[in-house]
């Protein structure tokens, strides 16, 4: 039993580093973490519009209404849903075994989607979804083929329709979806969904990891300090060298 | 006052004694260059593992259920828990660049050829250690790829012939990678481990110490007692446990000529290392993998699985073989021949400099071979790919059998009698 | 201990701003690691201002909340309570509240913000056991007052406002926390909002 699964996971191993990468390039998310004004409308679409499925059960409210500039009352009222304490995770109360029922796989965690995907990835999946009959929800996704999840953003982008091409694959003439249109039924235009988009990544990005403003400012100052360091290290050696010179 | 207490002390330690011979007195060759500074580099990444270790170890849970939890409870709640990460994680990555090239070191200047055999075996049991130390820690943050890294690299266990099934079963603990592998790795990786490369440190720098540092021109600074000029010897003091047995010529005291020197090395080095601490301590996916910030799943592999890239070289020996026991002994192959080089180099003159043509292409072929062998394990295989790991395999090996060969009757040029600057 | 054939001014200059410089850098490189040891955000979240409803609280009664890890006591004080405070004052170490036991708003002749509602950090300042109250027979410990705290460790009594009694081991008065009345029946704990 052993020595197969061994065999299995070896089997496995050169397939499954051949696997494809997404097939379509993807889009620049040209996020901003300093904009906190995009940071907070990003928050915003996450917590009504995602966080209904999707938790980032490692970051805390309270950290991040401080982070990204909204006082902690506003942040407690406006966006906090269920009533959490705003020191708490920001979690849901959507039961695992249900979601997976519903959705084929329990909605993941989000806290680190940014460090997993890319924010360039996530911002061409928030723009990529597409009608698709053939799909429970109806939906389907030009990055994240056979997507579990419905376009939760459809109301605000519209529901839109695949762009597809003919390729030659292997010998055979196949049809791709390259790319959507959307149908102008959504509450936003165009270049507003776009900003949508780009504020909801910039929040995830933001939430990947929290300490990374902070680390810049801090690495400048450090570097700077050792540059300074260096250079009276460098005459020190030189001075004592010439001893032996 | 001060004198006193010093007094005080080295009636009761040698610690004077030991400052002086060791590093105030102690003779080092005056021509040392860039090469040189590794050694100590490798010291300051290995403390600033055990320290930025030590802190991890304050709020990370080894439990399967916690570990990965933790971690971005380090980096999200602890104050300054992101930088105490990412120096550890950044330290992790710097440990194998500096090790590598102080290896490499050793490899052009002849630094493993006689009497410093023992002193090149300590360096390569120290390299093992390491080797064991990086892997059990990358399971430790408890994502995708410390999972099915570590579920991959202990399967190559059961490629040993009759035992193997029940070695990797044991090494477990279970079934499959699970809290009790996290467990015992933990233990190993904060304790056993860096004790072990502690006290191999320690006979490293004592070997080194006996026998003397090696330099760029090969050549010995101690000569026989009696056979140099006054007028040649250094004019520095050094201790008489050196100067009673031999003449010392074109040293210099270590202290505090390349204190001073290690210190802007040091210094130079910390720019970049905090360079990639700040502000890309993923380091485009080298240092930290994307997929492993994505909690453990037994049931859900990775796209690709890849070591993390210090392993890479070895990963892709061990791929390049379609045979998997064959594999796992070729990669083993790859690191014991190293250990051996001090007897597949039958030449006498040590450095680069003074060697035959022949040696110097060697070399550089070694070099193209290392890190195209570094770059095929850590991509995606083509067929292409797999085709060029296996030449490279055969070139890796290539070098120690060449060198066996050109080494004994080697066309050399003619060595200078004292170091050159 | 150097061997250096040669010293100068030069060298001096530069081995001593190249150490202070380095020193200062060594203490740097030291703030992370202290600084990591402070209470984390789970620790700060876990020790947020607590909310209590007092919209229940007899007269008399007194109710426990839990802020910090700490007991925090409530208590509705009867008037004959606040009698009774003013006779013993002759045998209480600390009578007028000088020593900084208590936020500025809760130093005053009743320790706390409203007269009958009483706020304490339920800990005995000796070695920090909880005492009890004895409602009604804390006149064994002392004549004349009917209630007060007991602590069962040394022995320690405090009295309806927290202030210590003379020769007892206990050296302070009860600890008042921040807090703020957010209402009539609300008290956060923890936070004393309008004061920085």
């Amino acid at each position: 039993m052993m020595k197969k699964l061994i065999i299995g996971l070896f089997a496995l191993l050169p397939s499954l580093t051949m696997a494809a990468g997404p097939s379509v390039p993807l889009m620049d998310a040209n996020i901003d973490l300093k904009d906190n004004a995009s940071l907070q409308r990003g928050a915003k679409l996450f917590m009504n519009y995602c966080l209904g499925c999707h938790q980032m059960q490692y970051q805390r409210y309270e950290r991040t209404f401080r982070d990204i500039g909204i006082p902690t009352e506003i942040g407690q009222e406006q966006l906090i849903f269920d009533g959490s304490k705003v020191g708490s995770h920001i979690k849901n109360a959507i039961d695992k075994d249900d979601a997976a029922k519903w959705f084929g796989a329990a909605p993941p965690d989000l806290t680190l989607v940014a460090r997993v995907r890319g924010t360039d990835w996530i911002y061409t999946y928030l723009k990529s979804f597409y009608k698709d009959e053939s799909r429970p929800f109806g939906v389907n996704n030009v990055v994240f083929p056979s997507v579990g999840m419905p376009h939760v953003l459809q109301e605000l982008q519209g529901l839109p329709t695949p762009i597809t091409e003919e390729v030659e694959e292997h010998g055979h003439t196949v049809t791709k979806v390259v790319g959507v249109e959307t149908d102008g039924s959504g509450e936003m235009s165009v270049d507003e969904y776009d900003r949508a988009a780009r504020d909801l990544t910039n929040f995830l990005a933001y939430v990947g990891e929290p300490s990374r403003l902070e680390s810049e400012a801090l690495g400048l100052k450090v570097i700077g300090f050792l540059v300074i360091l260096f250079i009276l290290a460098f005459m020190l050696k030189k001075e004592y060298w010439r001893d032996v010179h | 006052m001060f004198g006193k207490i010093i007094g005080w002390i080295d009636d009761r330690i040698p610690m004077t004694r030991v400052w002086n011979m060791h590093i105030a007195q102690y003779p080092a060759p005056k021509n040392f260059n860039f090469w040189y500074f590794f050694g100590s580099l490798a010291m300051l990444v290995l403390v600033n593992q055990i320290v930025t270790g030590i802190w991890l170890t304050m709020n990370f849970v080894p439990s399967a259920e916690g570990a990965f939890a933790s971690v971005e409870y380090i980096m999200r709640d602890v104050e300054y828990g992101w930088l105490l990460r990412y120096l550890h994680s950044t330290g992790a990555s710097a440990f194998f660049i500096v090790v590598y090239l102080h290896m490499f070191r050793g490899m052009i200047y002849g630094s493993y050829q006689k009497p410093r055999e023992l002193l090149w075996l300590f360096g390569m049991f120290i390299f093992l250690a390491l080797m064991a130390e990086a892997f059990m820690g990358y399971l430790l943050p408890w994502g995708q790829m410390s999972f099915w890294g570590a579920q991959v690299i202990i399967s190559l266990f059961g490629a040993i012939p009759v035992i193997g099934d029940d070695l990797t079963l044991w090494i477990r603990g279970d079934y499959v990678i699970s809290g009790a592998t996290l467990n015992r790795f933990f233990a190993l990786h904060v304790i056993a481990l860096p004790l072990v490369i502690v006290i191999l440190v320690f006979l490293h720098i004592v070997a080194l110490h006996e026998v003397g540092s090696n330099n760029p021109d090969g050549v010995e600074i101690k000569r026989k007692k009696g056979t140099v000029a006054e007028e040649d010897k250094s004019k520095f003091k050094f201790h008489e446990y050196y100067t009673n047995k031999k003449d010392i010529v074109d040293a210099i005291p270590f202290h505090p000529y390349y204190t001073v020197k290690d210190i802007v090395g040091v210094v130079g080095f910390l720019i970049l290392f905090c360079w990639v601490v700040f502000f890309m301590p993923a380091m485009n996916g080298f240092f930290l993998e994307a997929p492993n910030f994505e909690a453990a799943n037994p049931l859900k592999t990775p796209e690709h699985i890849f070591p993390v890239w210090y392993f890479t070289p070895f990963y892709a020996i061990l791929r390049a073989i379609p045979n998997k026991l064959m594999g796992v002994v070729a990669m083993g192959a790859s690191i014991v021949v190293l250990a051996l080089l001090p007897w597949i180099d039958r030449g006498s003159v040590r450095s680069i400099r003074y060697r035959c043509g022949l040696h110097k292409l060697n070399i550089a072929q070694f070099v193209v071979t290392f890190v195209i062998l570094g770059w095929v394990g850590a991509t995606p295989q083509t067929d292409f790919k797999t085709l060029l790991s296996q030449i490279t395999t055969v070139t890796y090996f290539m070098f120690f059998v060449l060198l066996f060969v050109y080494s004994k009757n080697e066309k050399t040029k003619p060595l200078p009698t004292r170091l050159t600057k | 201990m150097s061997n250096a054939p040669v010293d100068n001014g030069r060298r001096r200059f530069l081995t001593i701003a190249t150490s202070v410089v380095g020193g200062v850098g060594a203490a740097g490189a030291a703030v992370p690691f202290i600084a990591s040891w402070n209470p984390s955000e789970r620790a700060k979240s876990a020790g947020a201002p607590v909310e209590v409803d007092i919209s229940k609280l007899e007269p008399g009664q007194l109710i426990r909340v839990e802020w910090r890890g700490k007991p925090v006591w409530v208590i509705n004080r009867t008037p004959r309570m606040l009698e009774q405070m003013k006779e013993h004052e002759g045998q209480l170490r600390d009578p007028a509240s000088e020593e900084p036991q208590q936020p500025e708003s809760s130093t005053n002749e009743y320790r706390s913000q409203r007269p009958e509602i009483f706020v304490a950090v339920g800990i005995c300042t000796h070695l920090g056991c909880s005492p009890s109250f004895l409602q009604g027979g804390f006149g064994e410990k002392v004549e004349g007052t009917d209630d007060g705290f007991f602590c069962p460790c040394h022995g320690s009594k405090f009295d309806m406002a927290g202030r210590v009694f003379q020769s007892v081991p206990a050296p302070l008065n009860l600890e008042i926390p921040p807090y703020t009345f957010l209402d009539d029946t609300t008290i956060l704990v923890g936070e004393e909002k309008g004061v920085a």
